[in-house]
């Protein structure tokens, strides 16, 4: 199998898109789509990669990622974030909270892969 | 000699056009010619007995001879002044600009209150991109849609070989999407003209100026106990911010308590019978003060009381109620000159203030004023008192050492277009480098 991406993201239909085009390009893909209990689900799902939605239902992407961050075992996970925002604030929290690369809605699929790819192999 | 207020060029205009002689009117005033041909040239002040003389041959009111009209627009050219101060306007010959140029200053002035009303627009959009939770889920939730749409069509357009399951699901995705994507937009459309009216170019303060100046400062059907304040406030459409509609909803509250305790019919009796007399008028209906100076001023122009202005603040000196003269400005921003005996009555509670004040102004213009301020509200045990000061004032004609025994009170409008040197009560420097 593939390295294992986990995409948290409450649209069922982005994370239905993002899940068939990782897989054909050979990633090991698992979804979630709460804010709730995301942390288990990393834990859970142990991935190589997470990408993670700013605004979730239950908690925001921010406060995932800064308790992510505060964990040894996923201080150094590659983390895609995901956003609908796109001022220099935004992106300034995100670098702040911990984020490996922050990416705009609306994205083109190429864009996902290439910075997936990217941040795997780094 | 620099130039002085254009009394005497109105008193000439005023003369010319009624066709009288400068010699007729000299005589009639009890001056001599050359004496008035000194005034009529702005070479002499004029005030006091002379002022209300000649105002009387000219068959005008004195104010419309003094500042009159004209204070209001000296006034918002001053402010528009101040908005730009590097350009440097010649505040010194601001007096000589309106006079001889009434309709540029007009459009300078009427330019400047545009620019102030499309800048508050363009803050209040601003603040709606950035603050409004509503449209900001909107507009997540139109991008989170678009995404969706974006990332399907192209996986479809991009895979090769993709399966029939997956090609149809996909397209019923792309389906949803675009029917949500619809109906987002749809109800973002509604909801953004739904909330023009509270973005519209009038302030909330500003519509309820307009809304009361339109009514006269009266309202009869609250007078004749016809209809509430709150079906006033119900009936209008003058009112389109919630803000504007609860500070009317509040001042006509009281406007209806005020008209129970003071009667509109036994009130005009008394003004026949005994003129102006604000604490005359509170004993005869034992009614507190400011009931009684809030009736005086918003009493009909055919009462025959001459110009009353009125203002009325809580005790944190934010005005509740304004109702301004010409003469008398109030400042539209900010706060208020800290000297108005208003904010003296705040400091000695049911303890009725008299004061006169002069404006500054080259011409000092003066006014008589009569102030309290009172509990307001029902009291409990525990409660914090709420008090609101009610100042009244009216012009005073009369020019030199006041006979009435009270000194007048140096005053401003407020301290950004104040130029008084050295006052003690300063919190901002004046933007007017320039003396008036």
């Amino acid at each position: 199998m593939g390295k294992r991406v986990l995409v948290i993201e409450d649209e069922p239909n982005i994370t239905e898109a993002i899940n068939f085009f990782l897989s054909r390009d050979g990633w090991e893909v698992f979804t979630h789509s709460n804010g709730h209990d995301a942390l288990q689900a990393v834990a859970r799902r142990a991935p190589d990669l997470l990408i993670l939605d700013v605004m979730l239902p239950g908690k925001s992407g921010y406060e995932i990622l800064r308790e992510l961050r505060d964990t040894a075992d996923w201080k150094h996970l590659p983390v895609l974030m995901l956003t609908a925002r796109g001022q220099a604030r935004d992106r300034e929290m995100a670098r702040a909270a911990g984020a490996s690369r922050f990416m705009t809605k609306p994205f083109s699929n190429a864009e996902i892969l290439e910075a997936v790819r990217e941040l795997v192999d780094s | 000699m620099p130039r002085d207020t254009l009394t005497g060029t109105r008193i000439r205009e005023r003369r010319t056009a009624l066709g009288l002689k400068q010699a007729a009117l000299a005589e009639a005033a009890g001056i001599s010619a050359s004496y008035l041909n000194l005034i009529e040239h702005n070479r002499r002040r004029i005030g006091g007995k002379l002022l209300l003389s000649i105002a009387r041959v000219l068959e005008v009111e004195p104010s419309a001879l003094v500042e009159g009209a004209e204070a209001a627009l000296l006034s918002a050219l001053r402010e528009a002044a101040a908005a730009r101060p590097d350009l440097k306007a010649e505040l010194e010959r601001i007096d000589e600009f309106a006079g001889r140029f009434p309709g540029w200053a007009a459009l300078l002035a009427e330019s400047r209150k545009r620019i102030d009303a499309l800048e508050r627009t363009v803050e209040t959009l601003t603040d709606r991109l950035t603050h409004d939770p509503h449209l900001a889920a909107a507009l997540h939730d139109m991008l989170s849609t678009v995404t969706s749409i974006r990332s399907t069509a192209g996986i479809l357009a991009e895979t090769r070989e993709i399966e029939p399951e997956w090609q149809d699901r996909f397209h019923r995705n792309i389906n949803e999407d675009a029917r949500r994507l619809a109906e987002s937009s749809t109800a973002l459309v509604r909801y953004l003209d739904s909330a023009d009216s509270e973005a519209n170019l009038t302030s909330p303060q500003e519509e309820v100026e307009a809304f009361l100046e339109e009514n006269a400062y009266h309202f009869p059907a609250l007078e004749e106990g016809a209809l509430t304040a709150d079906q006033v406030v119900e009936g209008t459409d003058a009112l389109t911010t919630a803000s504007s509609r609860n500070t009317i909803r509040q001042y006509l509250r009281r406007y209806a308590r005020d008209a129970g305790r003071i009667p509109m019919a036994t009130l005009m009796e008394f003004v026949r019978a005994k003129g102006f007399d604000p604490s005359g008028l509170a004993r005869a209906f034992d009614a507190p003060l400011g009931s009684a100076l809030h009736r005086l001023a918003t009493l009909p122009p055919a009462a025959g009381l001459g110009p009353l202005g009125l203002v009325i603040c809580d005790a944190s000196g934010t005005m509740l109620f304004r109702k301004p003269l010409d003469e008398f400005p109030l400042p539209r921003f900010g706060a208020a000159c800290a000297l108005w005996p208003l904010f003296t009555a705040l400091t000695r509670p049911a303890q009725p203030v008299y004061r006169i004040v002069e404006q500054s102004a080259r011409e000092a213009r003066r006014f008589e004023t009569f102030s309290i301020a009172e509990l307001t509200g029902g009291m409990r045990f525990g409660d914090v008192a709420r008090i609101e000061a009610v100042m009244l004032f009216r012009p005073s004609f009369e020019s030199g050492p006041v006979t009435t025994g009270h000194a007048p009170v140096p005053i401003g409008v407020s301290c950004r277009i104040c130029v008084r040197e050295g006052c003690s009560a300063r919190r901002e420097p004046s933007v007017l480098t320039e003396g008036l």
